[in-house]
């Protein structure tokens, strides 16, 4: 018996459309610990979805399996169900419904007593900021309103686990920071373990403690977001220089030292991609004085998540998105239906 | 916050799942009580527009003119309203209300059956209104058959519902494919069902695959109900009419729910 609240051994999904098959997932394994933030990170059509989707008992794997919450997802998927709370890419709550009725019909299709309920549904209110149109329908509601009710229904029964799906996709950036603070909230006061899927970078680097990289169906990486940055993606230094000559004399010393290729992306600067940018930097700038080579601008970026997943796959987050939307394939398909 | 019993939701019953979907289905309808009234201009049309005609044609009373087409009108209210209701749940496909709900712990079953099953409380609300915006211009209903008629609508109802709900699981985000099966459905059912105008007048084989349309049965049955004709065979016709549809529109529609996903 082990403690991990996910447990996936070869979750694989393929999608038949007419003769041929699409392998929206392959192969894909890991364990999650209780109480972490785990981030799927990925293009569009990444299979993160669609793994979700299996892990939530919606749609069964073609091959392999999963433990969640201590039970199977094939063989006792209402265990699992009971267990566990879901906010797909869609709105949660139905149209017509009031914001607070739907609060206590999520309570009651998990067997909360209604006056546990009630409670539960007015704290949820509360903590959502949701106070001020608990009345009103979800119709009426606005992009991050739906998007805090999601989150409250899929709070509902307290599960000690929740799967967000691109819970802020669409969202203004205030919003997102807004959802993204309540998320941060809730699971410092229970606990909750939270698995997500995004496909912005800034979210998975700045909020999960692990982030697994998808992509064509795979986990191609599986760390947290500094030790990713730190083995796959180097800091950009660039320095600057009086004269193209300056710049000659200095690309030998700054090649030696960071033990890396140098580029120029013009006459009078040189630029180069290394580990420790930070420490090199000073560094390079000390030696090349005491040559007698004056730096005269000088820059060190850190890595981010799309340098991890552009030296991963050759492409940037983004390229891999456009060269989704131009060529659908009907693995998203199946991801979103 | 307080903490939740989380073995509580799993291995529930089925019963009290479809009590709880249905009585999240009926939320909006108690909220918004007059929506359900305001469902009623159509048949309402159909009642102040045509009831003259009928009398015009035929030279009969308002009164027996009523009595043969407000049953009519009752049926019409069920197979318009409940025939459309699919088109909620595909919506709620669409937009990912309804994904939320089979990830619950709420058996498959249950969640066609409730929404099924809600689609009583409009019936038997518009059902009586009907009755009584009627009432002053004559037309009378014996009680009991009134009461017996309710049954077999909310039964049909139910059951028409269900296919609603199939067809909108089968045809999912296509919502041109709902709508163009329903309509292609619904007037052929309306028209030979001599709700509107009797079938006698027309060719035989009109006749013949009237006798296979259940909305014909149960409309014969509510016209010899409501006239208290409880002896008629017509009635035992639309009870079986009604209560095979429910059958047949729960079976369909629960199989359809338990593949979807």
């Amino acid at each position: 018996m082990t403690t991990s609240i996910i447990e996936a051994e070869g979750l694989t999904k393929q999608f038949s459309r007419g003769k041929t098959t699409v392998d929206a997932v392959t192969d894909v394994s890991f364990t999650v610990e209780p109480g972490g933030l785990v981030a799927f990170l990925g293009p569009n059509g990444a299979g993160k979805s669609t793994t979700i989707r299996m892990l939530t008992t919606l749609i069964p794997p073609t091959s392999g399996g999963a433990r969640v919450v201590g039970h199977d997802i094939a063989t006792t998927p209402e265990q699992v169900r009971a267990r566990i709370g879901y906010v797909g890419q869609g709105t949660s709550g139905s149209f017509a419904q009031r914001v607070r009725d739907e609060l206590l019909s999520q309570g009651a299709f998990y067997g909360v007593p209604a006056k546990q309920a009630k409670a539960r549904a007015d704290a949820l209110i509360e903590s959502l900021d949701l106070a001020s149109f608990a009345t009103r329908t979800v119709q009426q509601l606005s992009g991050g309103q739906k998007r805090r009710l999601d989150i409250a229904l899929g709070l509902m029964h307290a599960p000690p686990l929740i799967f967000l799906d691109e819970p802020s996709t669409g969202l203004d950036p205030q919003s997102r920071a807004n959802l993204w603070q309540h998320i941060l909230d809730l699971r410092e006061q229970h606990g909750t373990t939270v698995f997500l899927t995004t496909h912005y970078l800034d979210e998975a680097d700045r909020y999960a403690e692990r982030v697994m990289v998808m992509d064509a169906g795979r986990v191609i990486a599986d760390d947290t977001a500094p030790a990713l940055k730190a083995t796959l993606a180097g800091d950009a230094i660039t320095l600057g220089f009086a004269s193209a000559a300056d710049a000659d004399a200095a690309e030998a010393t700054i090649g030696r030292l960071a033990e890396r290729a140098t580029t120029r992306p013009d006459a009078t600067t040189v630029a180069a991609n290394v580990d420790d940018g930070e420490r090199l930097l000073p560094r390079l700038i000390r030696d090349l004085d005491a040559q007698g080579l004056a730096v005269e601008r000088a820059t060190g970026v850190p890595p981010t998540l799309d340098d991890v997943f552009l030296a991963l796959t050759g492409r940037t987050l983004r390229e891999a998105d456009a060269a989704h939307e131009t060529t659908p394939t009907p693995a998203t398909e199946g991801a979103s239906s | 916050m307080t903490a939740v019993d989380i073995t509580r939701a799993a291995g529930r019953s089925g019963a009290r799942d479809t009590f709880n979907v249905m009585l999240r289905e009926l939320r909006p309808v108690a909220r918004d009580p007059f929506s359900v009234i305001f469902s009623l201009v159509q048949p309402l049309v159909f009642l102040g527009l045509f009831t003259p005609l009928l009398i015009g044609t035929s030279g009969e009373s308002t009164a027996d003119t009523l009595a043969w087409f407000v049953p009519g009108v009752l049926a019409m209210i069920v197979l318009f309203g409940t025939g459309a209701t699919g088109s909620n749940l595909q919506y709620e496909m669409m937009t990912g209300s309804h994904e939320r709900t089979l990830v619950a712990p709420l058996s498959r079953a249950s969640l066609l059956a409730g929404r099924a099953l809600k689609e009583v409380v409009p019936i038997v609300v518009q059902v009586l209104v009907i009755v009584a915006i009627a009432w002053p211009f004559g037309f009378r209903a014996n009680p009991l058959g009134l009461l017996v008629g309710l049954v077999i609508l909310a039964a049909f109802g139910v059951g028409l519902g269900s296919l609603s709900y199939a067809l909108a699981l089968k045809t999912k985000d296509r919502e041109w494919a709902f709508w163009a099966v329903q309509q292609t459905l619904i007037f052929p059912l309306l028209i030979l069902s001599g709700m509107l105008l009797p079938l006698d007048a027309g060719p035989r084989w009109m006749t013949v695959v009237s006798t296979f349309n259940p909305v014909n049965w149960v409309v014969q049955a509510e016209r010899h109900l409501m006239a208290g004709d409880f002896a008629h065979a017509a009635v035992g016709w639309g009870v079986l009419a009604a209560a095979a549809t429910a059958a047949v529109g729960l079976a369909v529609g629960i199989r359809a729910m338990k593949v979807s996903d």
